[in-house]
């Protein structure tokens, strides 16, 4: 990464207008030692990033041109056609449609009834509270495919199959223990005063929960919720399984088996998948970046805490 | 009371199936009913899963998998967090960046780089001719011999920053004092790392290790946009899921499941006693 390295320098330079030549030298000395520091951090962000330069890439260049040899690094005729393409089919929105449905209601059911399982472990003492806790923990790791056939058939049975709600339904699996843990660590931490005051004005616990630790819990009803958010956005193996419906596809069943507008069975849409790819990981890596230190909070309160 | 809706739930999206599968292992249950009545058969379905040679070549693929990924991606992922941790300019940009690839599906990761293992028109295959480290075009999904490492590539690269944030959530516990006191004394840089660090990163490696094993042992995503059901190439899960929902086999896709169950539950002994043990 020089470019972070010379505006460091340039910065430094910036504020102290004046250098005497010594120190300088000193400085210059300095970056050459640590050049191969420099050297693993531009690789690894090499590894990091290109990729996704590839997508990019991919998805504005023309079909024609993705189809031939030598590989073209930049696109010379850039085009929108991809991703005309893509939303053309109706198919790509409905995915987006399907999972936004699917991971919004998920969050909002795990956090209503997470906050309230969470504020029972984290703030009260009784019989079989740490059981309860060691449950919640080891359905974390729970294999999903370990029950897949006992979900299908129940589905089935309910009539729930090829339904949204057949994966509202199965996205519980991992998002409730999950967000009970993580807000049971934040309900934790909260001071006990303003609880205790809120009990001696009269307040019944369910108040007390509404009204005073739930406004309290907010960061962690953000964090909680963008992760679960996350998980059942991403969710792939029960999506595809309870499922058939081309338009009951969420967004990764629906760029796994995307066949493309066009419809040729031989040659796969690789133009328009990464568009695809493109239009679905922005808004992504945007929220990524925007909420990093929440999510970070709550990975920490999951794992490293645990 | 108020945990009950949260217990009421998990009781019948996990405690229920779970029972309800070890159930249907015993039984020759399909999914399109109506083929053959549904009737008990003991331990039938684990007598031909002991024979089944599929299911033996998943088990070798999954644990070959495991090994490859969880290894490099704790290595990969040591190196970066210790080179973030060590302090230098942009690094909170750095650990945003890191979030990335873990929030995108692994779906979507994996035809990005399905894409660029294209025999012909994929760029890794170009950029190596390029730098002449190959001679000719490498099919490296459907050629059996790199197929595994493909694959392993792509789950590296996805899970290694994650990896390095848990390490890094870590290493950032430790007191600085301790370096300090170190390079007063001077000690390397190299006998701080294996003196100092590693000894008191132990319950963050010990907990990262845990958490990406289980997480590779269930690998899905993937091997199926890589390989669909390819019989060389298929883990645990995608034979299962593929005896299931595909061949509607419910009786032994839930003895294939128990087997999964076990062999998970068999790796989270090996680490705990581990852990006890250390600790003694």
């Amino acid at each position: 990464m020089s470019t972070v390295a010379e505006r460091a320098l340039r910065a430094e330079a910036k504020a102290r207008p004046r250098v005497r030549p010594r120190a300088r030298r000193r400085r210059v000395r300095r970056f050459v030692r640590r050049l191969p520091f420099y050297a693993l951090i531009a690789l690894i962000f090499f590894y990091a990033v290109f990729p996704f330069y590839w997508a990019i890439r991919s998805a504005f260049t023309p079909e024609g041109d993705l189809f031939r040899t030598p590989v073209q690094y930049v696109p010379t005729d850039p085009t929108l056609a991809n991703f005309r393409e893509v939303l053309s089919t109706g198919e790509f929105q409905r995915a987006l449609l399907n999972s936004t449905i699917v991971a919004g209601t998920v969050t909002l059911v795990a956090l209503a009834i997470g906050s309230l399982a969470g504020y029972a472990l984290g703030r009260f003492r009784f019989h079989g509270r740490s059981a309860t806790l060691y449950l919640m923990l080891s359905m974390t790791t729970f294999p999903q495919i370990a029950i897949l056939g006992a979900l299908y058939t129940t589905i089935n049975r309910f009539e729930l199959y090829d339904r949204l709600g057949a994966l509202i339904f199965s996205y519980m699996i991992f998002t409730l223990p999950f967000t009970v843990w993580v807000l049971t660590s934040f309900m934790r931490a909260l001071p006990r005063d303003l609880e205790e005051a809120a009990y001696v004005d009269g307040a019944s616990p369910l108040q007390t929960f509404y009204r005073v630790m739930l406004p309290l819990v907010a960061p962690g009803l953000v964090t909680a919720g963008l992760l679960a958010f996350i998980a059942a956005w991403n969710e792939f193996l029960y999506a595809l399984s309870f499922t058939q419906s081309t338009d009951k596809r969420t967004v990764p069943v629906a760029i796994t088996l995307f066949t493309g507008k066009s419809g040729s069975t031989y040659q796969i849409p690789w133009g328009q998948i990464m568009a695809a790819t493109v239009i679905v990981t922005l808004p992504l890596i945007v929220a990524t970046l925007v909420l990093q230190r929440r999510i970070l909070a709550g990975l920490t309160a999951g794992a490293v805490k645990g | 009371m108020m945990l009950a809706p949260a217990l009421a739930v998990v009781a019948l999206v996990a405690i229920y199936p779970l029972g309800q599968t070890i159930y249907q292992s015993f039984t020759n249950q399909q999914f399109l009913a109506g083929i053959e009545p549904t009737r008990f058969v003991g331990l039938d379905n684990y007598r031909d899963l002991l024979h089944d040679t599929v299911f033996r070549d998943a088990v070798v693929v999954t644990v070959k998998f495991t090994v490859v990924t969880v290894l490099f991606e704790f290595v990969l992922g040591m190196i970066i967090a210790l080179v973030v941790n060590s302090g230098f300019r942009g690094r909170g940009v750095m650990r945003a960046v890191m979030l990335v690839p873990w929030a995108i599906p692994t779906v979507i990761s994996a035809q990005m780089w399905k894409w660029m293992y294209d025999d012909v028109f994929g760029v890794l295959n170009d950029g190596l001719t390029r730098l002449h480290i190959i001679d000719e075009p490498v099919a490296w999904i459907s050629q059996p011999s790199t197929a595994l490492w493909a694959v392993a590539a792509v789950d590296i690269w996805k899970t290694t920053p994650f990896v390095a944030l848990l390490l890094l959530a870590g290493l950032q516990v430790i007191p600085g004092e301790l370096y300090e006191a170190a390079d007063v004394d001077g000690v390397s840089k190299w006998h701080q790392f294996w003196r100092i660090t590693l000894p008191l990163l132990k319950p963050a490696i010990l907990v990262t290790l845990i958490f990406r094993t289980l997480d590779a042992l269930r690998v899905f995503d993937i091997f199926y946009v890589f390989f669909g059901s390819r019989v060389d190439t298929q883990t645990m899960a995608i034979y299962d899921q593929n005896t299931i929902v595909s061949i509607g086999d419910v009786g032994y896709g839930a003895a294939i499941s128990v087997a999964i169950f076990l062999i998970i539950g068999m790796f989270v002994v090996i680490y705990v006693t581990f852990m006890r043990v250390e600790q003694q």
